[in-house]
């Protein structure tokens, strides 16, 4: 509706102003538009810090419990957490800026977990394969204790509803993140076994998982996603964990 | 203004103009979240509070916004409501903010929004202009509505999460899916076409 | 009061024996013994849902002519195709319900949304078959062995699921007939995720042990050669299809025999040869020039190969025939005759090799067509103001 009138306007104006009768407003001089943008931009600014001063302690204690409820639901005996980055040298340092920063490349985050007592439950860390529509991203809680896996999560997945994603509803399928083997070689190098999902019903060894019939993919790409991040996170997590058992007391 | 004047206002956007079942505006967010019933309540309500503030404050500044600029003042504001709302939602439910994900920074596109803006909000005071975004806010809840509850239902077997058919419903996976969305979507189209050509056709033979 | 008939249309006037009613109708008879075979192997569960997916077409398609949304009768027998075809590609233990809901689909959403016969863009059944297999991806997959003892007494558990509701799972049924639950999955699904090849004997007549395969390709190949020499079926389409399909299966073969199986087996394992005799050659969704009727199925044939070995899917004919389906238009503008008279152009450089329609036809009305959109180069030059 409005830009016929208004470029047939453009046209008319030169012509009207050599007859001397101005019927359209004449163009708004640059300072008002400059002053109005400044008034608007001025306004903006002010609401915008103001939602994000007013709700930003409520966004931090909800992003908080909800990175606590997915470890905790991966270590049950689980009451605190802090969070931790390993190095790619080895070493091990507490995240501070737990936010959503990007992680320098070859360094893994992690969550370590402490049950009542301030004792070390587990270790909870997150992985990521592509499955079968896009990558699943699942969380594991890692015991010390018997050096496997005691539990899975899913972080995000797009995996076909009533197939894949009867990953996170299997019961036999859970069944196998109940000690789930990831022992690591003798000079701590690496696994001593890759995880992997073997076809429904031939498990035999605590390596390996029983993968769901009909969703082997899906099955496969979380077998993938445990060993991938073990293999990266557990070498270097392993001797030092005197540190981590240390960290809760300070 | 008088009263029916703003009662009319209000119900162009719910039923005249309804915004998904009569322009089809903004099939993005339509499209994408209504999965659930749930998803696009939250959805409308986070709309409807866009389109209401940034109509409220595009028609209290009409009078001093050159019309050269106008374009960028009204996406400036309406950017900025977004924003607040991104927040109120992360506030809210970080659960909630995850299903609706880049939709929710996406209504800053919604041409419902601008479309408002630029041909109400801009020529009328302040309480017609909000009055009006909230029928048309209204109208959009309603069109997610429709959808989101025909999919859930189908799709989950529950409506707002309470189930209806017990634990033994077969799930219809497609309504879930994409292609759900086109097909209720279609659907709804056709009924509502259906309706209003009835409506004219009763009118048309009251009138002869 | 009988008066005769005259009958006023446009060109061509051509008299013949053939009606649309008379070629459904043989179809429909060439499919008979198909169905019958099918309820042979599978029993009551079969006829079930071969009575309930055709019922629930008629209903849609007397539904859909009475509200007068779509073109057609219910006599011409093209929902009985329709409902047939689509009974014959589901499993056979398919829950009635689901089977229900396919029909409606197959007749509301593939025809009476384009118009009804001969509108329709995509083949009905296989539209019909699309929604459920993204509605139910489970209960599709779900087959179950054909030649059960007892199949003519007893319905397979799952079919006779209650609306709505999930059903259920045969595998305790099988389990308790002594019959190992990997019995029903189909010779592709082995394949595919056991890579195991069923023998090509087996896969011909269908009649062996208990495989869960619908009819017996060879039969298939029977009725469509009926309806190819009675000329109610075009028999470009299906050889085109199972050419290029061997032709690609084979060239795969030779490359890595150990990786892929080998083209007979290609060909008669899952629903090829019945989508290419039968789904394929509809004749409102296929291309009617000679030449791109090849094109047609060569592409059908090249994509059902590469969905099987590419996809996550262990079949690919339907999506295969559903997207030269769309393609068909297209493959029928490139693959136009050239006009008598159009083609010694050629040499002259710039002239078009085919003829092309219009937006606005000029052969329906000269004046009318340029009453329309006037061309603007004959158009005078702008009047200044």
């Amino acid at each position: 509706m409005s830009t016929p009138e208004k470029s047939s306007a453009q046209k008319i104006i030169p012509i009207a102003v050599a007859g001397g009768t101005p019927s359209t407003p004449p163009a708004s001089p640059t300072a008002a538009m400059i002053r109005t943008l400044g008034l608007v931009s001025a306004i903006c600014g002010l609401i915008i810090v103001g939602a994000y001063q007013g709700t930003y302690d409520a966004v931090a204690a909800n992003k908080r419990i909800a990175t606590e409820r997915a470890v905790f639901k991966v270590i049950p005996a689980a009451k605190s957490i802090s969070e931790f980055v390993a190095l790619p040298g080895g070493g091990i340092e507490p995240r501070v800026d737990a936010g959503d920063t990007a992680l320098a490349p070859g360094v893994v985050k992690f969550f370590a977990a402490y049950d009542a007592g301030g004792k070390l439950a587990g270790i909870a860390a997150e992985g990521g394969a592509k499955g079968y529509a896009d990558t699943v991203r699942i969380m594991f809680g890692y015991s010390p204790e018997c050096q496997c896996v005691i539990g899975i999560g899913v972080v995000s997945m797009r995996e076909t509803p009533g197939i894949g994603d009867k990953i996170i509803t299997d019961r036999n399928f859970l069944a196998n993140f109940n000690a789930l083997d990831t022992r690591l070689k003798g000079d701590l190098s690496a696994l001593a076994n890759e995880v992997k999902a073997v076809k429904n019903g031939t498990k035999t060894n605590p390596w390996q998982i029983d993968a769901i019939a009909g969703a082997t993919i899906t099955s496969r790409a979380v077998g993938k996603a445990i060993n991938d991040s073990a293999q990266a996170l557990l070498p270097r997590l392993v001797p030092k964990l005197e540190i981590l058992q240390k960290a809760q007391k300070s | 203004m008088s009263a029916p004047a703003t009662w009319d206002e209000f119900m162009e956007g719910i039923w005249r103009q309804n915004p998904v079942f009569v322009m089809v505006l903004g099939m993005c967010p339509t499209l994408a979240v209504t999965v659930s019933g749930v998803n696009a309540l939250s959805m409308g309500l986070a709309t409807l509070f866009v389109l209401v503030c940034s109509c409220g404050l595009v028609s209290l500044m009409r009078n001093i916004v050159p019309k050269e600029v106008r374009i960028a003042v009204y996406i400036v504001i309406i950017a900025t409501f977004v924003t607040v709302v991104d927040y109120l939602i992360q506030a809210i439910s970080l659960a909630l903010y995850d299903a609706l994900g880049a939709f929710i920074q996406l209504i800053v596109v919604n041409c419902i929004i601008l479309g408002r803006a630029e041909a109400h909000a801009s020529r009328n005071p302040p309480l017609p202009a909000m009055i009006n975004a909230l029928g048309m806010s209204f109208g959009f809840v309603i069109g997610l509505l429709a959808l989101g509850t025909v999919r859930e239902i189908l799709g989950a077997g529950t409506l707002f999460g309470v189930s209806l058919f017990g634990a033994g419903f077969q799930p219809w996976v497609i309504m879930v899916l994409p292609p759900g969305g086109f097909f209720v979507l279609g659907a709804w189209l056709l009924v509502f076409s259906w309706w209003a050509r009835r409506k004219a056709k009763r009118g048309s033979t009251q009138n002869a | 009061m009988t008066q005769p008939l005259i009958e006023i249309r446009s060109a061509p006037h051509v008299q013949a024996a053939k009606t649309v009613e008379t070629i459904m109708r043989h179809v429909v008879y060439s499919l008979l013994p198909i169905c019958a075979f099918y309820v042979l192997q599978y029993g009551i569960s079969a006829l079930a849902s071969i009575v309930v997916v055709t019922a629930a077409c008629l209903l849609a398609e007397r539904f859909f002519v009475r509200t007068g949304t779509q073109s057609g009768r219910l006599s011409d027998y093209s929902a009985v195709i329709t409902g047939l075809l689509l009974a014959l590609t589901l499993p056979p233990g398919f829950p009635l319900w689901m089977g229900a809901v396919a029909g409606l689909v197959a007749i509301a959403l593939g025809k009476a949304l384009f118009g009804g016969i001969g509108f329709n863009v995509f083949n009905p059944a296989l539209v019909g078959r699309a929604f459920v297999q993204a509605a139910f991806p489970t209960a599709i997959a779900t087959y179950t062995p054909s030649f059960i003892p007892g199949r003519f007494t007893e319905f397979i558990p799952s079919s006779l699921a209650l609306p709505l509701m999930i059903p259920a799972d045969p595998a305790a049924w099988l389990k308790a007939k002594s019959l190992d639950a990997l019995a029903g999955a189909t010779p592709l699904a082995k394949w595919k995720f056991d890579g195991v090849v069923a023998n090509a004997d087996e896969l011909l007549t269908s009649l062996s042990g208990h495989m869960a395969v619908g009819p017996s390709p060879m039969l298939i190949l029977l009725c469509g050669a009926y309806l190819a020499l009675r000329r109610f079926m075009d028999w470009r389409i299906p050889l085109a299809i199972l050419g290029s399909a061997a032709l690609t299966a084979w060239l795969l073969f030779a490359f890595d025999p150990a990786r892929y199986p080998n083209p007979f087996f290609m060909l008669f394992s899952g629903g090829l040869i019945l989508g290419a005799v039968y789904m394929a050659t509809d004749m409102a969704t296929s291309p009617v020039t000679p030449k791109g009727m090849w094109v047609y199925g060569a592409l059908i044939g090249l994509l059902t190969v590469v969905i099987r070995y590419y996809s996550g899917l262990p079949e690919g004919v339907m999506y295969a025939i559903l997207i030269a389906n769309a393609a068909s238009p297209l493959i029928e503008k490139i693959t136009q005759p050239v006009p008598f008279g159009r083609g010694a152009m050629v040499g002259l450089g710039r002239a078009k090799k085919r003829a092309t329609y219009p937006l606005n036809p000029g052969y329906i009305s000269r004046e009318e067509a340029s009453a329309v959109t006037p061309k603007k180069r004959f158009l005078p030059k702008k009047p200044k103001k």
